[in-house]
This record gives structure tokens, sequence and C-alpha cells, in this order.
């Protein structure tokens, strides 16, 4: 039982490396909506209708569509909050 | 419950193209053709080619890739003249695809991990060294795998294991590969570093982020990656361009922003050019190049970039030539401003001076070059070293030279426009016209309304009277060498007469025919004489003049004539059948005779197939309901070979030959079509296909359509039956073998006819003429292969929503555009720009180009007026290229109107088929207010009138969303005209609109308000918070209301008269981001969402029977079930169709078809569900799926399952365009899957068959 507990968290470490985005016991809620934004964001500019349906919703070219949400991943949240116990 | 879901339209928008030499040129020493690679929204993969002969682009072939497809790149290995495919998908891998034949086919397909698009799926990028060593596959961030490519033995393309490339938390927004000659290949991408932005809560990181170009090497000798350069760009870059490098160029890369372009390289200092920009453009506003293609000749090389405003910049560099030790360098960029376009999202240059500009909406286009913008008053920008000048667009305005808009482009000319729906907004189905109306947006007034009609459409040639009726009528060449027709035969009741094809048409009398009694058939021989079959015999008329006569025995009339180059048929009363040859001398000999003792009612020799000496077989129909194939061999002359019961009378019967077997084609009394294979070598009849045509017997004419034999098949309504394939991809030699599934039968957009044969002149190479009551119709089909032919009205905006009003055929379109003038303020600011007074009738040479939008201003907004493109015709030759208008500076500035279109105008025939649409009231809003719903709405105590509501919004903003009030019309309808009534302010976006119980309900953000009609405004009833967001769509039956939310599916909603509120009683538990819904039953619903699934939604019956239970009013107090209404929806079918849909109807398509969903989508597509007949037809659709996703070869090695269930799992749906591909398998798989199905593949391919032509 032990042993597999260690592989799990072995492994564990070895997604979250791998996989950008997995979560941890110890995630903020501004890092998991972040992260939930890129993906979207993502999968918006890998469908190509999504792109168009926004270009034609807010009357924009697709190509300034894409740029935005491209700029978007940068921060889609905005900034983080202030970390406790750095405030002085 | 179990659906069949087909595709009835493919969707026609492009994600992006690729140009190169595709098809393999197996004929070695031709010169290398013209292609174009298109990914289309839906995941087809089409091969375009531009016609030398026509000049418009044709289909070569194309693939289903049953997965998104994000990118493509061509690829060819150095020293090969051969283009493959590099295909970035979300299949989780890499696809080098090669086209052959008709077809992609995979070479290789590498994976490497995870499918979909997430942001660290590679594929969103493909980037392929110029000297095809290496490519390069990006995902939107971090990862990057480098394939190395290589050949073996027999020159096929080889793939390595990946090479990592990989940078944690940065983003991605283009990739090249940099042409460096032979020296290590490199791949430059444009990245963004998000690491310290999410760390610091301070933002100056965010600020201070920069935007990186780097340079990736692949060193070929260790097989390794590695980051050779990186140097910050300007923050606003979004493309890259490669310059080419090696012997022709310096190598580097053009990095594309807002404003701006910049020539960079490893070592070389940054040359930076702004773009030109438009007169009146904002400076506020950046200009974002979001488009390039790139030219290369042998001693020339020049890019095209695009605007997203549609602007054409050619970019061409100044080169100080490599000197012995110094390398080349870039003295200077020079952009000038080329032509002005729609805005597109890929462009292809082809070696024939050719542009392909995939618009981004609406049809794309096909431009000639010509001139390549080196005039002397070209606005030209050149490079500016100011290190004091930013990236922003104030400071690219200072320096930027500005130029005006041409009214049409000066540079190119457009040769073809293939047709795209694109994005279809909104549709109805009219289902007494048999007409599906379309609404297409595309930003602006390319914007269409679309009628589409099932089937082939028609362009009449020529319609004439003739004396008396004609029963029958033909068309002869003169000699066989001939390419057209030298005389029409029209036989009446008891005469002949035949006219000469020349100049004009006109009868004649010194043509050796016969014109004293009616024509049986009519054919030239092979000799170049004529036959004439008449009612009492046969005339030969020679070439040189002399006649021979054959005179029926006694005073036996002919009955039923058929003849073909050498063999005549003819049956006299009483079933006597006589068989005549022409022979060696020229002599029309009688071969054998038989009595058949039936009477018969039709006969058909065939074709002589050719470098043969006749055609084997003659098919006979009879009054007793038979179809008999009899032998023509002399060995066995007029030996039954086979018969068949055909369940009617033959009215008509073909034979004809296809690819690979011959068919016989009877039409029947009863109005069937009927089709029989028949077996080559023993003549039996099999594998029995029947359709219905129409109410009248059916009779079939054969014709010469496109290069190949066609059937035109003639009822209650014209129908055209040909073979799709070889008709659109004629010129190829395609070796695949022609399947039945590409034998369409389609009707014809025309008349109902009565004879039909083929016509040739010179005028109209490849017509029909027919006959039509006592007029003689000359035709000629347009496109085939397409189900639905399109005729097109242009509007001035996006439409957004179509309401057909009552009592009339006419409809209530409304249009709203963000950011775009409307057409009153687009004129005021075009004469500004030209230093004009505004005066509308202003008319000099300059203006008289504009006539189409100065009437428009001229003309009262309130006044109806005509079409615009009447006025539109009148323009001279060239095509016009509509381009978008001056660009407001900031959001929130909308154009919108409403109008009344009559879509078809009256009169019958033709003219009615072609004419546009008319446009009978024209309302402009004005002042940012956008029309966003509308619906029709008789109130309960106003005598049933029907007034018509319009919801809008003013100055709206999204993100968040804002307005500055939003209002609801009410319009009084007086015939055409609508007349304000009064207009009511609501607080939130009105954005669905119901007419419901003799009420008005109003969606106001998420609430539904019922109204009543007052005097000078509406009267609020009663209201309700329904959904937690937004209502989105709204439909109403009984005393129920089913609410779509934006976020949150759909919620039922139910009145309640004697408390007066409206009640959610059941909503759904899975979150659908709604996009279209509609209402199938009481209890069932079906929406769509805006990331392309379907589901079907149900409220479990005893549910819906406790919420109708009159006794007690439980659902006034139930309890909430799961933090939402009491009762939750079951899903009954979830799909993902693979494109966003836009509306969905419950409609019939066709005469006598079954009921269906039908949808339309962003990408232009037209499909729909069928609900399956029985338990049978389920089982039989589940398994041949289920071998269907095991046996056939996925382009990408996408899993279909998990492709049809993207986001939900796919439920009790099958996709019938997977089935459809049954046909495309080798044989002995189809006998594989047929076997398992306890069916023969003929009955397979029947089924299919079938389960189409129940659609349409």
């Amino acid at each position: 039982m032990a042993a597999d507990r260690m592989n799990i968290n072995r492994s564990w470490e070895h997604i979250q490396q791998k996989y950008v985005g997995t979560g941890h016991s110890d995630m903020t809620k501004f890092e998991w909506a972040s992260n939930i934004h890129r993906e979207s964001i993502a999968s918006h500019i890998g469908h190509h209708n999504m792109l168009q349906y926004f270009a034609v919703a807010q009357g924009e070219a697709v190509g300034r569509v894409r740029y935005t949400l491209l700029e978007k991943m940068l921060q889609p949240c905005g900034p983080p909050p202030e970390k406790e116990g750095e405030e002085t | 419950m179990h659906f069949v879901a087909s595709t009835l339209e493919r969707g026609t928008s492009i994600v992006t193209a690729i140009y190169g030499q595709f098809s393999s040129n197996n004929s070695g020493g031709v010169e290398s053709k013209q292609e174009i690679v298109v990914a289309r929204v839906g995941g087809v993969l089409e091969l375009v080619r531009p016609d030398e002969g026509t000049g418009k682009l044709m289909s070569v072939g194309w693939s289903q890739t049953f997965c998104v497809i994000r990118c493509l790149s061509a690829f060819r290995l150095t020293g090969s003249s051969r283009d493959y495919v590099v295909v970035g998908s979300d299949a989780g891998g890499v696809t080098v695809l090669e086209f052959e034949g008709s077809t992609f086919r995979k070479v290789h397909c590498e994976m490497f991990g995870k499918s979909g698009c997430r942001r660290a799926v590679p594929g969103q990028y493909v980037a392929c060294d110029p000297r095809g060593r290496a490519l390069m596959v990006a995902a939107v961030e971090k990862q990057k795998l480098v394939y190395v490519m290589n050949r073996d033995a027999s020159s096929r393309p080889t793939i390595s294991s990946p090479l990592e490339a990989h940078k944690a938390s940065t983003i991605a927004f283009h990739a090249c590969a940099v042409d460096v000659g032979f020296e290590n290949p490199t791949f430059a991408v444009l990245e963004l570093d998000y690491a310290d932005a999410d760390l610091d809560a301070s933002g100056e990181a965010l600020e201070e982020t920069e935007k990186m170009l780097t340079y990736y090497e692949l060193d070929l000798g260790l097989n390794h990656v590695t980051r050779r350069w990186s140097e910050p760009v300007s923050r606003t870059a979004n493309l890259l361009i490669s310059v080419p490098g090696g012997d022709e160029g310096p190598s580097g890369v053009l990095v594309c922003g807002e404003n701006w372009l910049a020539y960079k390289h490893e070592g070389h200092a940054e040359v930076r050019a702004p773009l030109p920009r438009r007169d009146g453009y904002p400076s506020e506003r950046g200009l974002l190049a979001t488009a390039v293609a790139t030219h290369k000749q042998r001693d020339l090389f020049f890019f095209l970039v695009q605007t997203e405003v549609g602007d054409l910049y050619k970019v061409s560099l100044d080169v100080v030539v490599a000197q012995d030790d110094a390398p080349a360098t870039v003295k200077d960029v020079r952009v000038s401003a080329f032509d002005t376009i729609f805005p597109c999202v890929a462009l292809c240059i082809t070696k024939t001076g050719l542009l392909f500009a995939a618009s981004e909406f609406g049809d794309a286009g096909l431009f000639q070059f010509q001139g390549i913008g080196d005039d002397e008053d070209a606005v030209v920008s050149r490079a500016v070293h100011d290190p004091e000048l930013g990236d922003d667009s104030f400071s690219a305005a200072k320096v930027a030279p500005t130029f005006a808009v041409a009214d049409r482009p000066k540079n190119l000319v457009l040769v073809d426009e293939p047709e795209s729906l694109a994005v279809a907004t909104d549709f109805l189905v009219d289902d007494q016209h048999h007409a599906l109306y379309v609404l297409c947006g595309a930003r602006g007034a390319r914007s269409s309304f679309r009628v589409l009609r099932h089937g082939v459409g028609v362009s009449e040639m020529a319609v004439s009277e003739l004396p008396g009726r004609p029963s029958a009528v033909w068309t002869v060449k003169k000699a066989r060498d001939d390419d057209y027709d030298k005389y029409i035969v029209v036989s009446f009741t008891n005469a002949t007469l035949v006219l000469s094809i020349g100049e004009t048409v006109e009868e004649v009398t010194d043509s050796n025919f016969l014109v004293t009694s009616p024509t049986l058939d009519v054919a030239l021989l092979a000799d170049d004489g004529f036959v004439q079959c008449h009612a009492t015999g046969i005339r030969h008329a020679r070439a040189d003049g002399r006649k021979n006569e054959w005179q029926a025995p006694g005073t036996k009339m002919l009955q039923c004539a058929s003849c073909n180059e050498r063999q005549v048929v003819v049956s006299l009363e009483a079933g006597e059948l006589i068989y005549f040859e022409l022979d060696d001398r020229g002599v029309l000999e009688e071969v054998g005779t038989k009595d058949l003792g039936l009477d018969v009612s039709c006969l058909d020799v065939g074709v002589v197939p050719t470098g043969r000496l006749r055609s084997n077989f003659l098919c006979v129909g009879g009054y007793d309901g038979s179809l008999r194939l009899f032998s023509l061999d002399p060995v066995e002359l007029l030996v039954q070979l086979s018969t068949i019961q055909l369940g009617a009378r033959p009215e008509s019967v073909k034979l004809l030959d296809h690819p690979t077997a011959t068919r016989a084609h009877a039409g029947l009394a009863n109005g069937v079509l009927q089709r029989v294979t028949v077996d080559a070598a023993t003549g039996s009849l099999s594998d029995a296909r029947s359709r219905f045509l129409g109410s009248r017997p059916v009779r079939l004419f054969r014709v010469f359509l496109h290069g190949s034999q066609a059937l035109l098949a003639l009822s209650s309504k014209p129908w055209l039956a040909y073979d799709s394939e070889s008709s659109s991809s004629s010129s190829s030699s395609s070796s695949s073998s022609s399947s039945s599934s590409s034998w369409t039968l389609a009707p014809l957009s025309y008349d109902a006819l009565e004879y039909g044969s083929t016509f040739r002149s010179e005028q109209c190479p490849e017509g029909v003429v027919a006959i039509a009551g006592s007029t003689l119709r000359i035709f000629v089909t347009e496109k085939l292969g397409e189900t639905f032919n399109q005729t097109t009205a242009h509007l001035r905006y996006t439409p957004r929503k179509l309401v057909p009003l009552p009592g009339s055929r006419r409809l209530l379109v409304i249009e709203a555009d963000q950011h775009q003038y409307n057409q009153a303020e687009q004129q005021a600011l075009l004469l500004q720009q030209r230093g004009k007074p505004p005066k509308p009738d202003d008319d000099d040479d300059e203006m008289d180009v504009d006539v189409e939008e100065d009437g428009a201003a001229a003309e009262k907004q309130q006044q109806p007026r005509k079409e615009e493109e009447e006025e539109e015709e009148e323009d001279d030759e060239v095509p016009r290229v509509t381009v978008l208008g001056p660009t407001p500076p900031s959001a929130g500035k909308w154009a919108s109107c409403a109008r009344v279109i009559e879509p078809v105008s009256g009169g019958t025939g033709a003219s009615s088929e072609t004419s546009a649409c008319a446009t009978l009231e024209l309302l402009e809003f004005g002042e940012s207010e956008a029309a966003v719903s509308c619906a029709t709405c008789t109130f309960a105590d106003r005598g049933g009138e029907v007034f018509v509501a319009i919801g809008t919004t003013k100055g709206l903003t999204f993100h968040p969303r804002v307005h500055k009030g939003c209002f609801v019309h009410v319009y009084r309808l007086l015939d055409a005209r609508l007349v304000l009534l009064h207009k009511t302010s609501v607080e939130d976006v009105p954005l669905a609109l119901a007419e419901f119980r003799g009420r008005l309900v109003v969606s106001v953000g998420n609430k539904l308000r019922m109204y009543d009609l007052g005097k000078r405004k509406l009267l609020r009833k009663t209201e309700a918070a329904v959904v937690p967001n937004l209502v989105v769509r709204l439909e109403v039956m009984g005393d129920r209301v089913y609410a779509a939310d934006a976020a949150d599916s759909v919620f039922f909603a139910k009145y309640v008269r004697e408390h007066n509120r409206l009640i959610v009683f059941a909503d759904d538990p899975v979150s659908r981001a709604s996009s279209a819904l509609c209402c199938l039953d009481y209890d069932t619903v079906a929406l769509a969402d805006k990331f392309g699934n379907l589901a079907i939604l149900r409220l479990p019956p005893d549910a819906s029977d406790d919420v109708d239970d009159p006794s007690g009013q439980r659902m006034l107090w139930d309890a909430t079930n799961l933090g939402g209404a009491p009762n939750k929806l079951t899903a009954l079918a979830n799909y993902h169709v693979g494109d966003t849909i836009t509306q969905l109807r419950k409609a019939v398509l066709a005469p006598g078809a079954a009921e269906a969903l039908v949808y339309v989508t962003v990408g232009g597509a037209v499909g729909a569900l069928v609900p399956s007949q029985s338990r049978q037809d389920k089982d039989f659709f589940q398994h041949l799926e289920m071998h269907m996703r095991q046996e056939f070869p996925f382009p990408t090695l996408r899993d279909h399952i998990s492709y049809r269930g993207y986001f939900l799992p796919v439920k009790d749906v099958t996709d019938a365009d997977l089935c459809e591909q049954f046909d495309r398998l080798p044989l002995d798989t189809q006998k594989k899957i047929a076997a398992d199905l306890d069916r023969t593949p003929a009955e397979v391919n029947k089924k299919l068959e079938d389960t189409k032509n129940r659609l349409l």
C-alpha cells in the first residue's frame, strides 16, 4: 500500500510537470481560474467556428479576435492577489 | 429514440489554405498544376484547382477527416516536385497526407499524446523547413516538437521521433520556418512569457513583459534542438513571414503587428516601416495585419500583407547583396498600398498569377493579378529609424502615409467567387415552395439573403412558342464528327417540324425528314445518315441524299421505337418486335423479329459502347408491368435473358452505361423511377432501387452534360440523374472507381417539362432542349454536384434574425453590425474625405460608381425602395468587390436596420426561379441602436391584427455587457410597411421575443416579462427571473415557455393563469452555452450550444403529468432540487456536430420527405437529424457505424467516437457522414462488414440511399 502511495505521488509530480495546469492541494483560486481561462482560450483559438462566432458578434476580424484572445492569455484573470505575509 | 445525423451541405467556411503541387504527376513532363488545399470548418480537407479553360475554381477531391483542423502547411522534400500536406489537428498527432486519386491519404501519423484543442497540445502551428528537412509542430503554450524528415529508398518521406523544444509558461503567437539555405533548419517563434506577470501582484511585470522573437535551431549533426537566439520585438506582433534565404534572399523574418512591420534577423538591426493607413482610419485604433502570402520567383520575391479591414499591402525589401565576407543586409522595407478586398483568413498566390483569397465570411474569391502595384502614384511607406517613436497607433499614424480606398481593385480582377453560406445566422424552410431561406452574415455589405433550392440550378437560354402542342423533340447532328447539333426535330400528333440551328433557329423543308407524319424517334447513324421512325415506317436518309423507306406490314402502326447509331428496334401493335441493324454497305437491314404476345409500352436499345459494333441488350417494358431484357448478340438474337416485375406500367425505359455496370432505368406510370443493375455477362437484373419523383408518369431521356451521360427524368417535376464524381473531376484522370453513391438524382429548379433532349450549339455547348406545354425551352444546367442551388440578394449589415410575416410570403429580417457606421454616415464620411459638400444629387464621374449608395442616401430612409443589386447590375463589366466601410474609433458603434423581404416575386417559370428577392420596406435605426430580436404578435383584444415587435439596444458593448438603453419597438404592419406604434424602454438587452397566449413575452436580461399592448407603450403584466444569466432564445408551446440561457442550458416555465405567474418547473442538470433552441413537442426540446453540440432534452412523463395536474397547485411551492428547479430534464440524444449551430428548426425539406430537425451552422453547413423509423433501422445504423469506426482509414487517426462525443458522450445518434463512406471502402472490407450485418454490400448501399432520400 505504502509503495503504491509513493508511486502515485511520484507520478503526480511527473504529471504536474508534463501537463500544464494540473491542480494540486495548495492551489489558489487565482491559479485555478487562470488555468481554466487559458485552457478555454486555447480551445476557442483551436476551434475556428468559435473565432468566427465571436467575430460576427463583435464586428471584428477573425484575426483580430484571435490576437485579442492570445493577448488575454498573458493574464486572463487580472493581476494575482497580494500574497499574505508579504504585506508589510 | 435514435437519430441519423447527416450533413446536407458541407460547411464552406475556410480555416486556412495552402498552395502547392499536391497531386502526383505521373505523366512526367506535364506542366505542374497549381493547386490549393483548403481546410474547412467541420473537418473537411479539399483540393481545389483553378481550371485552365474557364478560370473558375473547381474541386478535385475532398476528404472528411472527422477532426478539428487547426493548421495546414505544405511540405516538399528536397529535389521532389510534389508537396505533402502537414496537418495540425486536435488528434494529438502530426499527420502527413498525400493527395491521391480524389482523396487525401495518410503517409505518416505520429501521435504525441493527448487529443483536443488544449493549450499544451501541439498542432496549433505547423512550420515546415523550406528545404524539407524538418518540421515543427507547436502548441499555444509551452510545447514545441521538431521532427526530422528524410526519405527512404523509394523516395517516400520518413519521419523521426520528436525532438522537444519546450519552454514552460510561454505563449506562442505564431511560428514559421526561417529560410537558411542548407544550414541547420531553424524555426522562428513569436513568444510571450507569462511567468513573471503571474507572480507579480503590482502589475509592473505585466507592463514589462516583452514579446520575444526566438530562433530554434535543429542541429542535424547532434540531433537536438536549441534556443539559438531571442530578441524582443514589438509588443503587438502577431504574425511572422519567412523571408527567402540561401541564394535567393537575405533570410530572416518579417514581423507583422499592429501598425508596424519589421524585418528582423539574427545579427541584423531591426528595419521597421509603418503600414500605410486608410484615409480617416482613427488614429486611436490599431491596424492589425491578419493574413499574408508570399510570392517567390527566380529573381524576385514580395509579400502581400492584409490587415483586418481588408487592405492589401505589397511588401518588398531593398537588399544589399552579400559580398565575399559580409552577409546580405536589408536596407529598407517598402510597404505600398496594393488594393482593398474583403478580409481573409488566408491568401495564396499561384505561379500563374492568381490570388486565392479565402475570405473569413461569405464567398471566397479568386483574383487575377492585373499589375503588381508598381505604378508611380502608389502610396508607399518606407523604413523609419526613430527610436523615440513607439509601437502604438498614435505614433504610427504620425509617420504613416495615408491612401484612399479605391472603389474597385486596381491590380486585381475577380475571376471566380465560390459560394459559401458562412456565417449562416438563421434560416426558414418554405414548405410551399420547397425552398430554404438562409441569412448569411459577413460583416457589412457582403452579407446576403439566400434562397436555397434542392437540386440543380438552371439558367434559361430561350423560350419559343410553337404552333400547336408538340409531343416530342430531338436534336441531331449533321455528321458524327460535328461538335454541334444541326436540326431540332419536333413531333406533333399528326406532323413533324424540322428546325435548323444556326445563327437563329428556323424551320427548314429540305431536310430529308418525313414531315407529314408524327415521329417516334430520330437518330444519326454511323454512316452520317438519319434514321427517322415515324408512325407507319422507318425512313433512312443517307448522307448523299438517297432515301430508303421501310413500311410496316399491312396497316399496322409503329408503337414504340428506339434507335442508336447502328441499331433500330420498333414494336408494332400486339407486341411484334422488329430489329434492324446497319450493315457494312450502309443499308439498314432487318435482322430479326419476335412476337412477344403482349403490348409494348416502351423500349430502349441503349448506346453503342465505344469500339463496339452494337449494344448487347434490348430492354422492353410491357403494359403488364414487366421489364424484359433481350439479347442482341447475333448468336442468341432476341432471346429473352431476364424479366422483372415493376409493380406498375413502365412509361419509359433507358439503358445507361455506368463506369462500373450497365443499369436499366425505368420510369413508371405511378411516378416512380426504378433502377436495376444489368449483369454484363448474363444479362440478369438485380439490385433494384426505386424513388418517387412526382405525380405524373416518369419519362426518361438521355442527355450529355459536362462530358458524361446523364438522365433527364420528367414527372410533375423535372429531375436530373448524373454522376457527380465524373462531373466534378472530369479533367483529372481519377483512378478511383466511381462508386454507386456518386450517381446522384436531383430535381431541376425549373418548370414541369414533357420531353427533353441534349442541345449543343456554339452559344450553348451543353444545353437541353425541352417541351413544356406549347413552348420549346432551351436551358443549361449550372454547377452539378451540389445539394442546393442558391440565389443571392445582398443585405446592408449582418443579418441576425428572420421571422415570417403571417398571411403572406414576406419575411422580416433584422440586421446589425458592430464597429460600423451605417450607410448614411458612411456616405457623409466618404464625401467629407473627398472634400466635397455632401450633396446627394451630385453625380459627376467620380460619384457615378457609388450610384448604389447615393441612391440610398438620397431616398428617405422610410421609403420602400428597390433592391440595391438592381442598380448594381447597371455597372460595367468589371466585377466589384465589396469592401468594409470606414472604421469607427471605438466600440459601441452599431449600424442596424430592419427590412421586409418578398423572397420570390410573383409569376411562374424560370423567371421566378432566378429573380432576386424584393425589399419592400427598409428601416434604418441610427444612433447606434441595434436590433437584436424580432417577433410577430397578435394581441388578445386587438381583433387579430398582427403587430411586429423588434427588440433593440443602444450603444451595446461586451465584456461586460453595457448599453445606453434598450427598447421594444412595436410596429403596425400596413401591407408591407412597418409603422411605428410606440417604443417601450426595458432595462436589459431583449435578446428574445415571442408571442404567448395573446401577449408578448420579452426576455429582459435573465428575466421574462409578459406585455400587453397599450396606447402609448407596452403594459407589463407579469415578470419572473427564470434563468441565472441571460435568456438568448425563447420558444413557447401551450402554456409553457422554454427559455435558453447563455450558459446554463434550457429552463421550462409554466404560466399559471389564476396566479398570473410564470413558474420554472424544470431545468437541465448539464450546463450548455445555448446558441439555438427548437421545441420538438410539449415535453421535448432540441438545444444546440456554442461549442458545436446538439442535445435532445425531454421532461420525464410523470413530471410532465404532475406539472399539468389541474387539481393541485403543487408546483407553486415544490421544493427545489439540487439548487435548481424541482424537475430535471433527461438527455435523449447528444451529438457533436463540429461547428456552432446558429439555428435549429423542425421541417420537411421536400414533398413526401420525413420530418427532420434541420440546422445551419457558423461554417455555412446545412444538416439534418432524422429519427430512425424502427428498431431494425437503429440496429443497422449502430452496427454499421461501429464497423465503420474500425475500418474507415481516418486521415488523422482521430478517434471518431471521441470526436462525436467531444464535450459530452455521443448518445443515440449515428453519423451518416461516416456511414456514407462505406462505398469508398475496398470491396472486400465492404463485403466483410455487410456479412456481419447479414446483408450484401448493395443492400447496405441501398439502405443508406433510402435514408438519404427520406430527407430530400
